[in-house]
């Protein structure tokens, strides 16, 4: 009998949890709201089968309790009944799978207008490199890691000289300019979060991975690591700044390139 | 429909058919320590499993005390909080769900279910048992080692396991590897005797389609695990060998901390594939027998057929079959090729249906039932709401693009305890609230179960529903701590302590449980051979706790289904399976 009400007032209780706590998405900051709507979408049609389900067990459990002399019914299989529940079923779940399957073609679709942005995780920090004046990433390997080139950009490949290498420093992006974000690893798999831009995708150690997306909204905004990579993964930070071109203009000419940051050195080592 | 349910088989005299010579122990050893008796060997398993358990539920705790309460605690630094996520959910997921549904309650009741007098193989299901143990031993051992057991996570995602940068590099990662290769040899000698006993052991008259659903999950469950478990086994042994003799499987070029490592050319992604092949099946693997033991739970207890029970027969198989083409939905975002999420995303969500069906026919069941709120019921009734509420929640994650933002967040936390901690437990529970009385001959305490119920059932939605909600803000899994993230209201704390203050409460609950357990032993109400009034053939057993050999002189033998609770016409509102049907009406 009380099960009967506790039963009630989970469904009820979950619902008003759902619509009235302070704990929601954070605002999206990319182009990606699309995701957010199918998530919309799921939790209609998740909650009001669970509310269904739920609420029908309820009532179940309060009408069928068992009483002196009750005795239950006989009905080994309702086969009209149970087709029915699985064909509805069907239908529900082709809502949730269609637009996913739409957006999910979205997002493993780069726009060819994308620029490109190479991020690279190591234990435990965020690392960048930009292509330079001439378009393109110069190649890049493990094989090449010194401790003055600590990204591995081929210092054979002309392509690499004009990168810019931000390390130890924030990302900038402009804002509405769609960006593909080539993902390296040079130790461990990582993952580059950031919640606002509701994306992510695993960093292998040996290939290259990526995701697109367009920044829609301009601020600041962590970078979180997603993907567990030893004992500093809490704390693998930084930020992404998203801002209007000119500002994210000046920015970029006040970086350095691969050419810049290796150059020192060389001179050194000359002396 | 007939064949199913009634009708005589083949007549044969019971004493007539091929009876098995049964192994007798000689001595006290042979008898309740290196016992051949699967109803012993049930016991040992679920011992050992229980208090392995306990293991992993006080390393909950300290999680929770350190998510809670972060900075208070501070022998809990990031190390240890790895090095106790990862025990705590291997062992949960492994050394508890699997050996407990499988090594406990498939031996105590497959021979039971089905009209045998032991396992076909009872030599080498001992072994099975003494490896498991070993297996725990080994697991344990980590604790002691230098450097502590493994923190790489449960999913041992190379190459950071076995890196210095991850706790329990030294002999954590190695006792770990180990410890599962012999889980999976013990594994495999008992698996191979359950399914051989089903397929070969059952009594006169009982058709596989008349054996009870119980016994169809744990069956079902034993051949996906038989065929899950060998690639866990290749990952293990390789990430072995990659980590004792520098191979390079699961190891490409890298520079960890500033330093060239000699691996080269091997694939992280690999182990992946090989540890997901595995670790799909194992959610199910854990929750098939939970279906079938939950199934015969509500119907026993509602005093009613359970609904569409042959629906619910191929609904477990396909359930069964598909849950091995859908392992990389754990990998849409691991970097594998995109044109994959398109496949699995729509495999997973096809395993929606058969898991929507079981669904609505443990509700159909309760419909014009004369539902009994016994310990075991009310638990079945938990065990609906928390599966349905994270089989739901695993639609958002099935469906690729959904998972991207959601993905390694406290979400998925949330989603899998919901469907795979907490549902499994509560069956878990109810299970030995109803056949402990056939194990010991008394009757476990009923206010303390009740009790026990409500603080688990309550407290694990409390915990586990709003969790959800932090993990939609964005806050990653196996994170020490929040600390400062600017899309994350201070008031995140707060719900993280109410959830830590509940967590101890329902571990303080476990307690009762245990203590129920022990007391009980002897100061149990007598129970009698059917406290239940049930049809299933454990319940007819001559003796109990049931002798050795189960049946006395003669085997049984089955004239029905499972399931005929509330016959009409009938004198008593169940009809035993062995109970011959009446001359006046068959
Ligand atoms: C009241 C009971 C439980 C509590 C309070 C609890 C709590 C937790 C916490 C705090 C984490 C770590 C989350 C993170 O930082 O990522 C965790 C992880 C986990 N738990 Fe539980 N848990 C409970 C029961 C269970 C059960 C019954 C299972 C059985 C399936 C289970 C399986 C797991 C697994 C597989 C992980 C993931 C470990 C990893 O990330 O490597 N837990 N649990
Ligand atoms: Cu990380
Ligand atoms: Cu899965």
């Amino acid at each position: 009998m009380g099960i009967a009400v506790v039963l009630a007032l989970v469904v009820i209780g979950s619902v008003v949890f759902h619509f009235l706590s302070p704990w929601w998405w954070t605002p999206i900051a990319s182009n990606w709201r699309y995701i957010d709507d199918t998530i919309i979408i799921t939790f209609w049609i998740t909650g009001v089968v669970f509310a269904a389900v739920v609420l029908f067990m309820a009532y179940c459990v309060f009408r069928f309790r068992h009483r002196e002399g009750n005795r239950a019914a006989y009905e080994p299989e309702n086969k009209r009944l149970e087709w029915w529940l699985a064909i509805g079923t069907g239908v529900g779940v082709a809502a949730m799978l269609a637009p996913g399957l739409v957006v999910w073609h979205r997002f493993v679709t780069v726009p060819t207008d994308a620029t490109v942005v190479e991020v690279i995780g190591q234990q435990w920090q965020w690392a960048y490199r930009l292509p330079g004046a001439d378009g393109r990433l110069g190649a890049a390997d493990v094989a090449q890691i010194t401790a003055e080139n600590p990204l591995g950009v081929d210092p054979k490949d002309p392509h690499g000289q004009d990168d810019i290498v931000i390390q130890g420093d924030n990302l900038h992006l402009q804002l509405g300019k769609p960006v593909k974000m080539l993902l390296r690893a040079i130790d461990v798999v990582h993952d580059f979060y950031v919640p606002e831009f509701r994306a992510k995708m695993d960093m292998i150690p040996g290939s290259v991975t990526y995701y697109w997306f367009t920044p829609t909204r301009d601020g600041t905004f962590d970078v979180l690591c997603a993907e567990l990579c030893g004992t500093g993964h809490t704390f693998m930070r930084g930020n992404v700044v998203v801002e209007p071109e000119s500002q994210y203009q000046a920015w970029l000419q006040q970086q350095k390139t691969f050419a810049q940051l290796q150059g020192p050195t060389r001179t050194q080592a000359k002396n | 429909m007939v064949d199913v349910m009634h009708g005589v088989p083949e007549s044969r005299p019971a004493d007539e058919s091929d009876d098995v010579e049964l192994y007798h122990p000689h001595s006290w050893i042979t008898k309740y320590v290196f016992s051949q008796d699967a109803k012993i060997i049930a016991i040992q398993y679920s011992t050992v499993a229980l208090a392995i358990g306990l293991v992993a539920l006080v390393l909950s705790w300290l999680m929770r005390l350190q998510l809670g309460f972060p900075g208070v605690f501070s022998f809990i630094d990031p190390d240890r909080y790895y090095q106790f996520i990862t025990m705590h959910g291997m062992i949960m997921v492994v050394y508890l769900l699997t050996a407990l549904f499988l090594g406990g309650f498939g031996n105590y009741l497959i021979p039971l279910m089905l009209g045998a007098r032991d396992m076909v193989f009872p030599y080498v299901n001992m072994l099975s048992f003494w490896i498991y143990f070993l297996a725990v031993l080994v697991l344990l051992t980590g604790f002691f080692l230098p450097g502590g057991p493994t923190g790489a996570g449960w999913t041992l995602y190379p190459p950071q396991a076995i890196l210095a940068n991850t706790p329990g590099q030294q002999w954590g990662i190695v006792v770990m590897l180990v410890s599962l290769i012999l889980f999976i040899i013990g594994f495999t000698m008992g698996g191979l005797n359950y399914v051989v006993t089903v397929l070969q052991g059952r009594a006169k008259g009982m058709t596989l389609m008349r054996m009870p659903l119980t016994i169809w999950g744990i069956f079902t469950a034993t051949v996906m695990a038989l065929l899950a478990f060998p690639a866990l086994f290749v990952g293990a042994v390789m990430m072995l060998l990659d980590r004792l003799i520098g191979t390079s499987f699961f190891m490409p070029a890298i520079v960890a901390m500033g330093e060239r490592l000699a691996h080269k050319g091997g694939s992280p992604i690999l182990f992946q594939h090989l540890f997901w092949f595995f670790g799909h099946p194992e959610v199910y693997i854990v929750a098939l027998p939970a279906f079938g033991i939950v199934s015969d739970l509500i119907s026993t207890h509602a005093r009613k057929n359970i609904f569409g029970y042959r629906m619910m027969v191929w609904a477990l198989v396909a359930i069964g079959a598909l849950s091995f083409v859908v392992w990389a939905h754990h990998m849409y975002v691991s970097g594998m090729h995109p044109a994959f999420g398109f496949f699995f995303a729509t495999t997973t969500l096809i395993i929606a249906i058969p898991t929507a069906i079981k669904v609505y026919n443990w509700v159909l069941t309760l419909w014009q039932g004369d539902i009994h709120f016994t310990v075991p019921m009310l638990f079945a009734l938990g065990f609906i709401v928390t599966f349905l509420n994270g089989g739901l929640t695993g639609l958002f994650l099935g469906n690729v693009v959904v998972d991207v933002p959601l993905s390694d967040t406290m979400f998925v936390v949330a989603h899998f305890h919901m469907v795979m901690g907490v549902a499994p437990i509560l069956v878990i529970f109810g299970a030995i609230y109803h056949w402990y009385p056939k194990v010991t001959g008394r009757m476990l305490d009923d206010r303390l179960g009740k009790l026990h119920f409500w603080v688990t059932f309550l407290g694990a939605y409390l915990i586990f529903f709003p969790m959800h909600y932090i993990g939609l803000m964005g806050v990653p899994r196996r994170y020490h701590e929040i600390g400062a993230m600017s899309f994350v209201p201070p008031s995140a704390a707060t719900l993280n302590e109410f959830i830590t203050v509940v967590a101890l409460i329902v571990g303080a609950a476990q307690l009762a449980f245990v203590f129920n357990l022990i007391w009980s032993l002897k100061q149990g109400r007598p129970a009698g051979g059917n406290p239940w009034r049930a049809t299933t053939l454990e319940w007819q057993t001559p003796q109990t706790p049931p002798a050795h050999g189960n049946w006395g002189k003669t085997l049984p033998v089955v004239y029905r289904w499972a399931y005929d609770y509330s016959v009409p016409g009938a004198a008593e509102d169940f009809l035993p399976q062995n109970q011959p049907p009446d001359p006046r009406t068959a």
